[in-house]
This record gives C-alpha cells, structure tokens and sequence, in this order.
C-alpha cells in the first residue's frame, strides 16, 4: 500500500479541528521552518523541484526566488477558486484538512519573507469557506497565525476572502483584480505579479495542493520529497477523476504512473463496460486525448508531448456511447459564458465557437464550418491577456482534429434531418423577428 | 437616488440586436458618479457592520466590495438599487461601480427576486454525460410558480465526483436523479435540511489507500453509485 502524503487518512474523524490536526504531528513544519532561517526553507522547496498543482505546473520554490528582495509589503495570494470543469481536489483537501493548508500558507509565506496573506475561495464553496475560517481563527487562537508566531518575532496575517462565480477568478491576475474589489478582468502581462500583483505590491500566488505539500515537503526534506515520482514531476498529485467512472472522486498518485492505472485500475473505468471514446487528462482546457492514449505516463512532461497537459489533474472520461459534439458544445458554451470580454478574440471566438457548433444542431452547418471553426481556434491562441481562450481553442481544435469524420456524419444527419421539416427551427436572421417578437435577454 | 424605473430585462431580437428604444428608461440627467448621501440613505445596522467589517480585514476598503453585496443580497433577495445605494453610501464609492461588480459575478443576482432559496443545478461537461440536463428541466417543473425558490443552471461547480449534483443554498447534494426534484422543493418548503444522506460532507474519500488498513473507502459510498 503506498504512503499517500495529503491524503493520509484524511477522513480521519475531526481531522479539520485544531487538537485532532495537532495530535496527528500538525504546525510541527511551521515550528520547524520557524527555527530554519528563511533561505533554507526556501531551499528545501528549491530542492524538492514541486511544480504548481493549479495547472501552469511552474516550479514553486523558483517562483518565490522570483519575488525582489528587501522589506517592502509583499502579499501571498492562495488561489482557492478551482473552478477549472472537472477539477475538485481542493475542495476536499479544504473540505477535510483545513489546517494543512493554513500551516502550508505560513510556511511559504516566511519563506518569501511576506507578511500578509489571502485565501481567495470561490463563492460556491461554502461549506469549505466556513471550515477555512474557522480553522484560520482556531490557527490565530493557537498563535500559528497572526502576530509574534510561536514567539519568533515573525508576524504573518490571513484573510480568507470570498468570491462569488466567476471562472476567471482562477486566472492570477483576474483573481488579483477580483480581490481588490473590481470585475475579475485578467492583466496585462508584464509586469508579473512577483513584481506587482495584488495593491500594486510583490505577490506570491499559489494553488491550495501546491501549498498543503509545503508542510510535507519541510517534514520530509526536499531532497526526500524529490525521490517521488519522475525527474521532471517530482511528488505525487491528486487526482478528480469524473464521468464514465464506476468510483469518480479524487485519488492521489505518484507522478509519472500510467494513465491507464488511474483510470481503470483506481477509478474503475467506465460502469457502461464500453472502451474510453476520449478523455481530458487535465481539466476541460486541456486537448482531448483518445483510448490509443491510455498508457501515456501521468506527468508534466508525458502529457506535453503527447500534445495534451496536466493541467489541474483533473481527469473526464467519455465512452463510446457519447457524443463528441454535445461536450464540444458543453465547451464552448462555458468558455463563451466565461470570457470576461476584455479580448476580442476570446470573446468574439468563443461566442462564435458555440453558435457554430449549435448550427450543427440545427443542420445549418456544412462540412466547411470545421475548418472555419479550426481556424477561429487557431486565431484565439496567444492573442489574449489570458489563457482562457486558449482553453476553449485547445480542446475544441483537438476534437475537430481528431473526430472530424464523427463531426461530418453529425452535420450530415442533422442536414438531413433539417430538411424533412424544412426551416421550422432555422430563422434566418432579422427576417422572422418581427413575426417572432422580441425575445427576453437570457 | 433613484434608477428604479431602468428595464431589467433588455429586449433584444433573435439575431441579438437591442429592440428600438431600450434605453429610453436611462435617465440622462442623473450624475452617474455621485456617492450616495450618507445622512439621507438609510442603513440597517446589521448590514453597515457586516459592511464595515468587511472593510476592516484589506488593506482597500474596495476589496470589501463582493462580501458587501453579498451580505446586501441576503438581506434584500438581490443587489437592488436599494442595496446598492446603502452599500455604496457606507463604502463611500459610487452605486456604478458596484452595479460594475454585481454584473460580473453570477452569484449576485441584478433581476428582482424575493429573499429565496438558491438550487445551482450544475450544468458542465461531466454532470450533463451523466444526465445534468433532464435534471435541471425536473428542477426547474418541480419550483415552477414558486418565487422563493430559485433555480438556475451553474457552470462547474467542483463536485463532478458526484454527478448530477446541484448546490442548494452552498450545500452540495448528488448525484441526483430527476425524481429528485420534487422532494428537493418540498424539504426547501418545509424548511428541512435537503437529501441529506446525499451530501457531500457524508461523502468519504474515494482513494482506497488513504484510509487505514482494514477499513475499505468503497463501503460506505458504494450506494451512490
């Protein structure tokens, strides 16, 4: 049985009290780090070469390196809104361990010599908000938190900050903006927030897996830590593993073991007994991948190169019975829900990306709207402030790649089909509005 | 301060395009950035705490704008003008800049609604390959007529391990069926905690190796399945 690191007995009854988490060894990292000058703990995660869990996978001992030196206000920012479609890791590291990630906050926070810090936790997640604020005022009661840690003279405060459904928010610097109290719209970039994120000071921020590993990584050392997984993805990730699964939920694993592992041996594969049709490998913004693709390692690198990613590890299965065009649609409709609107590529392409494929529906759609449809996608990627465009363009451009002969036969049908009841539902624009009538916005 | 008469719905054509006249409500002589008279706008004291602690915890007072309308929607059913005024009024920025902030976020409601029960019925890729839409349209028959219970369609809302799932009022239930429905409505009505053996917080976790030997993740969660 392999030693799990976050997941160890996490249902662990009271495990999200102070007295249970404390009995079971917690805040003896953060003593730990306390009696360690900042430099060697900012070693040890150097060390343990742990790469961002919220998707990006940039290393997070190089990203705190990265902030300037000196005793400027410098703030650490948890990005606790996972909203990322299939992702739900956080929700239950929160959920079931609050005070890892309150103990992992400080740590990391001393590390980069900060002295505030935020948790910024989407607004749906309020039976977690509840729990991370009660465990930052147990923390504080305790003196984890708050001025004079345990007596070090070191003071770090925390402020659990609520959003309110915004996908965004996710985004490093739509959720800086978010949290200063404007519309969650993304930033122009440089400067990076290590230079000027949050009220315009140096900012750290970090997912809430990479940062519940920080107190692992101090107990164990880095150079302990970095003997998990594989040379380039160092550590074990956890796993959301959703969709045509017998047991969808959350697994953790140790970086570089075969997908197919994850899939079939730990989540069951799919109940319906039908092989995988496609997957995404790390949340909705990643390219889909297909049942070939099933032995590809679970990492940063084997996912890059098989043209995917990691992602937020978050995996959705589909089987053979699905069909690509209704998750296609289901896509776009997010990210078009989603786009802030501050880019004309991202808001225009998603937009046109969903009314594309609801032309497929109607059977208004020709074979020619694929290639059309690709090139929108090719358009959207690196011409936006953020990378939110790019995670429609990704997937979308993946599928028609390689299912565009189910798409063909989808268009054909649905053309088919169209013209048994000719124009019922196809209105074409501005004619039959008038007869219509004017219809409530949505 | 009054913007009341604005439409809170704009009609627009099938093909996108506003109807004609539209904005005839907007009232131009208005100044559009003036901060709401404090000795004239009346604030329940409940609320001008909840505001001024809100503001009390950034180092921007700004930052407290999401918290602010939040508490204002819970007191009011939604960011009114009403409520936007009083919080404007103890935040000392102007109603524009926070109707800015309400329209951004799909958890502040800007169409009227009484104080309601919220059902966030998740509508994103794996909750619909497992059945999402039938279980939003039970959702939405099984509410119909009723004011105070809201029902809308959410985009992912991190709980696709127990899909179909909905959140009522923050808690998350699933996976749920469309036969659901019906008696999601009536415990809401009742005032009862909602299907509470499908909760998440009884959920355990699924990684068999997180539980110490001898006791086995599957057993207790095998009947959502």
């Amino acid at each position: 049985m392999p030693k799990l690191l976050l997941f160890d007995n996490i249902d662990e009854p009271g495990l999200a009290t102070l007295p249970v988490y404390e009995r079971r060894g917690g805040y003896q990292s953060l003593r730990k780090s306390l009696s360690m000058s900042r430099e060697d703990v900012l070693q040890q995660l150097l060390d343990s070469g742990i790469r961002g869990r919220g998707g990006a996978g940039f290393p997070t001992g190089r990203k705190i390196s990265f902030l300037p030196k000196g005793d400027m206000q410098k703030y650490l920012v948890c990005n606790a809104d996972e909203s990322e479609p299939g992702t739900f890791k956080d929700r239950e590291l929160m959920q079931k361990s609050p005070h890892m990630l309150v103990e992992g906050v400080i740590i990391a926070a001393y590390a980069g010599n900060i002295s505030k810090a935020f948790i910024y936790i989407r607004g749906e997640y309020q039976v977690q908000a509840d729990l991370v604020e009660q465990a930052i005022a147990d923390a504080t009661a305790a003196g984890y938190v708050g001025e004079n840690i345990l007596d070090s003279g070191v003071s770090i405060s925390l402020v659990l900050h609520r959003g309110a459904g915004a996908y965004i928010c996710g985004e490093e610097t739509g959720l800086l903006d978010s949290l200063e109290g404007k519309r969650g719209n993304p930033r122009l970039k440089p400067p990076f927030p290590a230079l000027e994120g949050l009220y315009d000071g140096p900012t750290l921020i970090n997912n809430v897996e990479t940062l519940a590993t920080v107190p692992h990584i101090i107990r164990m050392s880095g150079a302990e830590y970095a003997k998990l997984g594989t040379e380039g993805s160092t550590g074990t990730k956890l796993v959301s593993i959703s969709g045509d699964v017998a047991r969808p939920g959350n697994y953790e694993v140790e970086l570089g073991i075969p997908s197919r592992e994850i899939i079939y041996g730990l989540a069951g594969g799919p109940p319906s007994g039908l092989p995988v049709k496609f997957w995404f490998p790390g949340g909705s913004s990643a390219p889909v991948l297909t049942g070939d693709d099933l032995e590809i390692p679970y990492d940063f690198d084997s996912m890059a190169k098989a043209g995917s990613m990691l992602g937020s590890g978050a995996i959705i299965i589909a089987d053979e019975s699905r069909r690509v065009l209704d998750t296609a649609f289901k896509l776009a409709k997010f990210y078009a829900h989603e786009s802030c609107g501050k880019c004309v590529p991202c808001r225009e392409g998603t937009n046109w990306t969903q009314k594309m494929l609801q032309r497929i529906y109607t059977g208004e759609a020709t074979p020619m709207d694929l290639d059309l449809m690709a090139s929108v996608q090719e358009q959207i990627i690196g011409n936006c402030l953020c990378v939110l465009g790019d995670a429609m363009a990704m997937p979308i451009g993946s599928m028609v790649e390689k299912f565009r002969p189910e798409l063909e036969a989808e268009i054909e049908a649905a053309r088919a089909a169209n013209e048994a009841a000719p124009l019922e539902d196809v209105v074409p624009m501005g004619v039959a509005d008038e007869l219509a009538g004017p219809l409530p916005v949505h | 301060m009054s913007f009341t008469n604005r439409p809170m719905s704009i009609p627009r054509y099938r093909h996108g395009s506003r109807v004609p006249g539209w904005d005839d409500a907007v009232d131009l002589t208005k100044p559009p950035a003036t901060v709401p008279d404090p000795a004239t706008t009346e604030v329940p004291e409940e609320l001008r705490a909840t505001v001024e602690a809100a503001m009390a915890k950034y180092p921007d007072k700004r930052s407290a704008a999401i918290p602010a309308l939040h508490a204002a929607q819970s007191m009011h059913g939604w960011c009114s003008p009403e409520a936007i005024d009083q919080v404007a009024a103890v935040m000392e920025v102007t109603p524009a800049y926070l109707e800015a902030v309400a329209t951004f976020y799909d958890m502040l409601e800007t169409e009227p609604r009484p104080i309601h029960d919220d059902v966030y019925v998740c509508t994103n890729i794996s909750c619909s390959i497992l059945g999402a839409d039938e279980l939003f349209a039970a959702m939405l028959q099984a509410a119909e007529g009723d004011a105070t219970i809201h029902v809308s369609s959410f985009e992912c809302l991190g709980a696709c391990d127990l899909a179909p799932m909905a959140s009522v009022n923050g808690e998350y239930i699933g996976p749920l069926d469309p036969s659901d429905a019906p008696r999601i409505v009536e415990q809401l009505r009742a005032g009862q905690a909602v299907l509470p053996d499908k909760n998440l917080r009884v959920r355990p976790c699924q990684d068999p190796n997180s539980h110490p030997e001898g006791h086995n993740g599957d057993a207790p969660s095998s009947e959502s399945h």
